[in-house]
């Protein structure tokens, strides 16, 4: 089996993992919003990598080819892409709130404050 | 020229016009009549196609004129047809309630901007329940997705805003794992239709990549529904999110999404081709019994109401998938039914609620002591809900526990059927909690004097008709019961 | 930045050219790269080097708020009105073989034409919008704290 052959899946899998695990292990919000981006980059890979045809031409219409590379994924990809887009910008949108509300960005130093503020509550 | 032909395109384009229209006029009034418009379109179309379906069977509708395979086609079978009903019914009721409710729940400057993603939500949740197309249901969900995130975030509370951040996280790792999915099924049989797809996998060669689409896709909607170990984001975002919006996701987000997984497991890969290889109805089964377990012991413990009736939700989706799971057509019935059910039961219970927040200013277990007394109704009708949740006979939730136990006794599975019952006792467990706080402890001593007497008639009415819905679909179940088995038939027949 | 005279004569020169390569990938999205989306996002980075160069205040003169926000609205309404025009000429929605009543390919072409000049209305009206809120937010906390708690609309 030719790894190379594989390299744009390769690319992506090694992507995915890496857009998760930043999700996962990094508790500062703007960068859990960079690993969220990289996942979803991983995913244009997973449709644009095949959708090239060996020997494939641009897909336009013309007698002298044969073979069209498939612009479905692409167009797919696009839709996609305005998605993650305005994903990021209501997450950033919601940090730069989070800020003012609570004065920092870390996941940890959040959920404390809203700890003491339930814990205040309930004492009170 | 019959506008009835383009029901199920102009079902979608009606709240996704209003949405752009409410951010030109940028006045209130008018934000409120054209959202109204439109929702009230959107129901009459739904309500018009769940009839057509009745009596022609499926409705396809070319997008473009563009012929499937090729083209985006919207199709409205008996699946599809009441899930649509209940969005709309729901996002009707929701939406009246929430002029008076969002005056003290949403700043004033945005409040104009609440209509506009409102009707987008709508826009998207419907469209997912209407489309035939594989990508389109992606791009509905994020639509529907994106602008709940921000209805989330409207909240009074600070604490909104980071529920809102969570959600968007989880919510957005789900879709793109659904995306994932969806394009290893492309990948292998070159088509995005969901028909034309269930057709094409049956004649793939080799089944690993089945599975791996089959794993992703469930992976992200079961993220979606918040089926147990992907609830994590429902409890926060229940709780902080103005009670309209509660009201409208508990009513329909879920829901829409377990319609989601129905249309992959039965149209797309057809599970008999499946569950021979992957042991999915226990894996379902698991999953739900614990839902139903966590859930309800979980809303034991807390002592904001909203939260309570959050984390009741995620018990209460536990029984749709152990409805689902058991993968027969008595089982399906159960699971379609208590879908709805569920929907109006706790769309009723926020939207009571919100009453409750409009008056006394908060859901704490403190602000609803002597609710018996201080709002005598709406106290009654809570009483209502939580008996729906728990099944007791006369609500809607007793037909769908009893379909359910019925199910699982046919399958001679007793053990299951103890299980329900035994987690309907956790139930009855959380509804005391209110019952004992509402009718058993005093009230606080000062009422606030300046919230006195400011739920108005259109607020009282919604909530008057969903909580009746509770009752009347416990008594007339051709409605919820019809639909519900004759979607459980087209799915296990038709394939 | 405005006092830099390099800056602004770069500026000045390039911002034409910049709006003009938008145009030309809006229109030659059918047979190369480019499109509503792209044309879309290029006049909105065109406007917002614009306001890093010549200020904040300068953008908001040439291109105010509540502009951008129409804009948002209206290619919204235009990519919908495409389809409903179909609708009310006979067709299905969406349909642009009906758009011209002669030939069913000029139709295919006027359709796509309308529906990208709505997507590229809204997506530099959003882009834009996106940029002036998070500019905005950084330029009332210089100039009045108590500002900054202005609700963020999206």
């Amino acid at each position: 089996m030719n790894l190379a052959a594989y390299f744009t899946y390769i690319a992506t899998f090694v992507l995915m993992f890496l857009g998760l695990f930043i999700v996962m292990a990094r508790g500062n919000l703007i960068k859990k919003l960079v690993g969220l981006g990289i996942f979803q980059t991983s995913v244009y890979f997973l449709y644009l990598g095949p959708a090239k045809l060996v020997g494939g031409t641009a897909p336009i219409l013309s007698d002298a080819f044969k073979v069209y590379t498939n612009p479905l994924p692409h167009v797919l990809m696009l839709t996609a892409i305005v998605v993650g887009v305005a994903t990021l910008a209501l997450g950033l949108a919601l940090v730069v709130r989070l800020r003012e509300a609570y004065g920092s960005i870390e996941e940890d130093d959040i959920l404390a404050q809203d700890q003491a503020s339930a814990g205040a509550t309930e004492a009170a | 020229m019959n506008w009835m032909q383009h029901a199920p395109a102009l079902q979608v384009v009606a709240p996704l016009l209003a949405a752009p229209l409410i951010v030109l006029m940028r006045r209130l009034s008018w934000a409120y009549a054209i959202a109204v418009a439109a929702c009230a379109l959107a129901f009459f179309f739904s309500i018009g196609l769940w009839s057509q379906v009745q009596s022609t069977g499926v409705i396809a509708y070319a997008i473009g004129n563009w012929p499937p395979p090729w083209g985006i086609e919207y199709r409205v079978d008996a699946l599809n047809a009441f899930i649509l009903c209940l969005v709309s019914g729901t996002g009707m009721a929701v939406l009246l309630f929430s002029r008076s409710s969002n005056a003290h729940e949403v700043p004033s400057e945005q409040r104009y901007l609440f209509y506009a993603m409102f009707c987008l939500c709508l826009a998207g949740l419907l469209g997912m329940a209407i489309t035939g197309d594989a990508f389109n249901i992606f791009v509905f969900l994020e639509i529907s997705a994106l602008s709940t995130y921000v209805l989330i975030a409207m909240g009074r509370q600070r604490q909104s805003l980071f529920a809102a951040y969570q959600y968007l996280i989880l919510g957005t790792i789900g879709a793109t794992f659904i995306v994932i999915g969806i394009g290893l099924i492309y990948l292998l049989t070159g088509t995005l239709n969901l028909v034309d797809m269930g057709q094409r996998l049956s004649q793939v060669d080799s089944m690993r990549p089945v599975y791996a689409a089959f794993a992703f896709i469930s992976a992200g909607v079961f993220l979606k529904l918040a089926l147990f170990p992907f609830h994590n984001w429902l409890p926060n975002a229940y709780t902080y999110a103005p009670t309209t919006v509660s009201a409208f996701l508990a009513a329909t987000a879920t829901k829409v999404s377990i319609y989601v997984l129905l249309r992959f497991y039965f149209t797309v890969f057809h599970l008999d081709a499946i569950t021979p290889h992957l042991p999915l109805s226990l894996m379902l089964g698991a999953l739900a019994i614990a839902a139903m377990f966590a859930g309800s012991a979980t809303a034991i413990f807390q002592t904001d109401m909203k939260r309570l009736l959050a984390f009741s939700s995620v018990g209460q989706i536990g029984y749709i998938m152990l409805g689902i799971a058991l993968f027969n057509a008595s089982g399906l019935t159960a699971g379609l039914v208590h879908l709805f059910n569920h929907g109006i039961t706790k769309g009723a219970s926020f939207l009571l609620l919100g009453l409750v927040v409009t008056r006394l200013g908060g859901t704490q277990m403190s602000h609803l002591s002597g609710l018996g007394k201080t709002m005598p109704w709406t106290a009654f009708g809570l009483l209502i809900c939580g008996l729906s949740l728990i099944g007791v006979p006369g609500t809607a939730g007793f037909i769908s526990k009893l379909y359910l136990v019925r199910a699982a006794l046919d399958l001679g599975l007793w053990w299951v059927a103890l299980m329900v019952l035994l987690s309907s006792l956790l139930a009855v467990a959380y509804v005391w909690k209110f019952v004992e706080a509402a009718y058993f402890r005093p009230p606080p001593e000062q009422l606030p004097p300046s919230l006195a007497n400011v739920t108005t008639w259109d607020m009282r009415l919604m909530a008057l008709l969903l909580t009746l819905s509770t009752v009347y679909f416990g008594f007339d179940t051709r409605f919820t019961l019809g639909s519900a088995q004759a979607a459980a038939q087209y799915l296990l027949g038709a394939h | 930045m405005k006092h830099d005279l390099i800056l602004r004569v770069i500026a000045k020169i390039l911002i034409p050219f910049l709006l003009l390569f938008a145009v030309y990938v809006q229109f030659h999205g059918d047979f190369g790269p480019g499109g509503g989306f792209q044309a879309g996002v290029i006049i909105a980075a065109a406007v917002v080097f614009y306001a890093l160069i010549f200020g904040l205040k300068a953008a908001h003169r040439m291109l105010p708020e509540s502009w951008v926000e129409s804009m948002m609205a209206l290619g919204v309404i235009l990519y919908a009105g495409v389809g409903v025009a179909g609708i009310v000429l006979g067709g299905n929605y969406l349909d642009y073989f009906v758009l011209d009543a002669h030939s069913t390919v000029h139709g295919q072409h006027r359709g796509i034409f309308w529906v990208e000049v709505g997507v590229a209305t809204t997506v530099s009206g959003v882009m834009l919008k996106i940029f002036y809120m998070f500019a905005d937010r950084g330029h009332l906390d210089r100039q009045d704290p108590a500002a900054s708690q202005e609700s963020a609309e999206l």
